[in-house]
């Protein structure tokens, strides 16, 4: 009897010291989001940290990529967000960052290698505050089911030449489905950032001489033109544009090779490998080339924090690790995720698959870098670019099913934007 | 039966039970309701028996003024600012702006002319969506509730089937309608069975709005169908034995004993079905978001889409397109209570 009331003793101190041992930690919280393995990764990188630093907790909060872009600005807006979130309204969301800089303990190693990116998580005239780090630096690009090429016994237009154009594609394209009779012989993310780089291709200057977002070109309107076009010709998938509200993806369709060209990024490449495997011989070709260039965007997300948290010193050590040339190349290799750092870049990431189709397509979009237009980091860069985007999504999908003219919905666009542009200024 | 027999007899384990619990509960309720007596009796001296009502409807009242009617106010606030920014104090003053930008149309009839066209497309979509699923809803339940209110062979298994889709969520059932209308889908598959041809059901603009319709139709009748028949069993059996004698025949028993019982009730699931017509946005959002195009899109999508989805956020245009479809609504049950008093009436 007294062994169990001094057990039951010493249990209660135990319990009664608890408190005063977790008062002491501290608790971060990650809005995070998933393309594909990414949040398992962290997982494992964020227990490694927890264990050399058990005065810090991190919990990840997975939501779906739509709840970053529709509650997490209004979250922020209230002063009620995470301390970390992952998101890719870069520019839309900067006035909401915590600038670590007075935190990190070596200011520069950011500069250096996340320089040119932290200008997309800017705001005006700043040019000094650093939020956070890319992720992921991706590139807008198409994939091809090149199986299907070689059954319908159409040369893939790429290997003839490196100037390839949207519209020698889409012959390509049309002609493999019709032999094989293929469903889709087209199709394009619905997103008017992934619309954006062959606009570009094609002349788009997507900003006036006083900087004004504009789409009022000829190079705007002709691939908008040929876009409009292809889905009422069932070149592009006829039903993804529009039947859907926001963001659509056609990696079902291109995964069970029912989609000859897929105009997507470089995130998919990871999820292709474990869906398609070998399956079939998928691969990333260059961006379709025009009178502007041969150019796609680049984009990513990001890792920030957020201003409103109550520990910028514990927010700013676990940037600090995860931004760490050594866990983010760890980071990028088991994600299949092109990183956006300087020291990586220059030393190169042993991506962790056997999968060469998989290598070989990080291998093209890394190579895409160098091709992209000046436009389109400008665009990247601009902080209101997807009230640029969404417009032209919207608007064009009214186009394809004869609501509006092209040219009604070109209009219709500027007027959208610079509708949104004027409250803000407003 | 089993009393009769004597002490030697226990009682059955749930009257065991039921005791037990109350010789428990009973302490409890006693010191409840000396504590609430305690606490009423003063109030009740210091108001008068006559106020006490509004005594006991006030916690109702506080619930509904935070939840409801402060976000109402609010909200037309909100309708009277403009900007980007979340808190009412950052937001500028515009007045009546919003309504005007709303209602800026060269031609009320055609949405293109206006400047908020997304928004009068809504409008009519609407209109023509609350026409249609309305009369489907009323027509369909009221059918199918006189059927089984017969006495049918498996009638209550035909109550549970007709009642079933409304336990699924909204989301559930357009994905499962998406599902058998999407090109490779069971539709189509049966329509070529039949030597048809397949056809793109939500991507024709004349099928998209008959299919969103019929889907949100087949999801709800079954809760009108309830209504109905809870309506149809309250009408007193010797009325259709007294018609039945004067020779009526089914029909004119429908017309002269059924209808006329039935209308309070088809009243209520006339409001009901309205309201929630008017409100509908799941069904449409998951099965064609809104498509082709806009062609789907209702008013409630676009206050949605202004106010959270865009990446520059009108709350105010947002809150104005809302209170519109408020006051609609409203006047539009006001209508409809001022149509049942007179037919109640007469």
């Amino acid at each position: 009897m007294r062994r169990v009331l001094a057990l039951l003793f010493i249990l209660a101190l135990l319990a009664s010291a608890l408190p005063s041992m977790t008062q002491d930690m501290v608790e971060l919280r990650i809005r995070w989001y998933n393309d594909g393995n990414e949040g398992e990764v962290l997982r494992d990188l964020l227990d490694r940290f927890e264990a050399d630093n058990p005065d810090i907790s991190v919990e990840i909060d997975t939501v779906p990529y739509s709840a970053i872009l529709e509650n997490l600005p209004l979250d922020l807006a209230a002063g009620e967000g995470p301390d970390m979130a992952r998101v890719t309204d870069l520019g839309g969301l900067a006035q909401y960052y915590l600038d670590m800089t007075p935190y990190l303990s070596d200011p520069a190693y950011w500069e250096e290698n996340f320089g040119p990116f932290l200008n997309w998580k800017r705001l005006g005239d700043d040019d000094s505050s650093i939020p956070g780090f890319m992720t992921q630096l991706t590139i807008t690009g198409p994939f091809i089911n090149r199986t299907l090429f070689e059954q319908a016994g159409v040369d893939v237009p790429s290997d003839m030449s490196d100037s390839v154009s949207w519209e020698e594609w889409a012959a390509a394209s049309v002609a493999v489905a019709e032999a094989l009779e293929i469903p889709y012989p087209m199709a394009m993310d619905r997103s008017g950032h992934r619309f954006a780089g062959p606009a570009i291709s094609m002349g788009a200057m997507y900003f006036d001489d006083m900087g004004h977002p504009t789409v009022m070109d000829e190079g705007f309107r002709n691939m908008a033109e040929l876009f409009v076009n292809w889905h009422l010709d069932g070149t592009m998938h006829p039903e993804m544009w529009p039947l859907s509200e926001g963001y659509a993806g056609a990696n079902e369709e291109f995964a069970n090779a029912e989609l000859v060209f897929y105009m997507s990024g470089s995130w998919q490449v990871g999820q292709f490998s474990e869906q398609i495997g070998d399956a079939f011989d998928w691969q990333t070709v260059p961006n379709p080339c025009g009178p502007g260039g041969c150019t796609g965007m680049p984009g990513g997300a990001a890792l920030v924090g957020i201003g409103a948290t109550e520990h910028p010193e514990e927010v700013t050590r676990v940037m600090e690790y995860l931004a760490s040339q050594e866990v983010l190349g760890e980071f990028a290799a088991r994600t299949l995720f092109i990183p956006a750092h300087a020291g990586l870049s220059a030393a190169g990431v042993d991506f962790d698959t056997d999968l060469q189709l998989a290598k070989d397509s990080l291998g093209v979009f890394v190579g895409q870098v160098g091709t992209l237009e000046q436009t389109a980091f400008d665009l990247q860069a601009y902080a209101y670019n997807r009230n640029v985007f969404n417009a032209t999504r919207d608007r064009l999908t009214q186009a394809m099913v004869g609501e509006l003219t092209l040219d009604e919905a070109i209009a219709r666009i500027q007027d959208d934007v610079d509708t949104a542009l004027a409250e803000v200024s407003g | 039966m089993t009393a009769s027999k004597g002490s030697a007899v226990r009682p059955n384990p749930t009257v065991r039970l039921l005791g037990l619990l109350e010789s428990l509960t009973r302490p409890i309720l006693l010191l409840l309701v000396t504590a609430v007596d305690r606490i009423l009796t003063p109030i009740q001296r210091r108001v008068g028996i006559d106020r006490m009502g509004y005594f006991f409807v006030l916690p109702n009242l506080i619930i509904f003024g935070i939840f409801v009617l402060f976000p109402m106010l609010l909200n037309f606030y909100y309708a009277m600012t403009g900007g980007t920014k979340l808190f009412p104090a950052d937001r500028p003053f515009v007045g009546l702006g919003n309504f005007e930008t709303l209602f800026d149309c060269e031609d009320f009839l055609s949405p293109n002319s206006c400047q908020e066209d997304l928004f009068w497309r809504g409008v009519f979509n609407t209109i023509q969506y609350v026409i249609l699923q309305v009369s489907g809803i009323v027509l369909f339940s009221l059918a199918t509730a006189l059927v089984l209110n017969r006495r049918i062979r498996a009638r209550g298994f035909f109550r549970s089937v007709f009642f079933y889709p409304v336990l699924l969520s909204p989301v559930v059932v357009a994905l499962i309608w998406k599902w058998v209308l999407q090109y490779e889908g069971v539709l189509n598959a049966i329509v070529e069975i039949f030597g048809g041809e397949s056809k793109r059901w939500l991507l024709d603009t004349n099928w998209a709005m008959f299919w969103v319709v019929f889907v949100s139709v087949w999801a709800l009748m079954g809760f009108y169908t309830l209504i109905l028949l809870a309506g149809l069993q309250s009408i007193p059996p010797e009325l259709y034995e007294a018609s039945s004698i004067d020779g009526a025949n089914t029909w004119q028993d429908f017309r002269f004993v059924t209808l006329p019982l039935l209308m309070p009730t088809m009243f209520v699931v006339l409001v009901l079905s309205l309201i929630r017509a008017v409100q509908m946005f799941d069904h449409i959002f998951v099965l064609t978001g809104g498509g082709p195009g806009t062609r789907t899109q209702l008013m409630v999508q676009y206050i949605y889409t202004t106010g959270f989805s865009n990446q520059i956020q009108l709350f105010g245009l947002s809150a104005a397109a809302s209170m519109v479809l408020g006051v609609s609504l409203l006047i539009l049950t006001l209508l409809q209570l001022r149509l049942g008093n007179q037919s109640s009436l007469s």
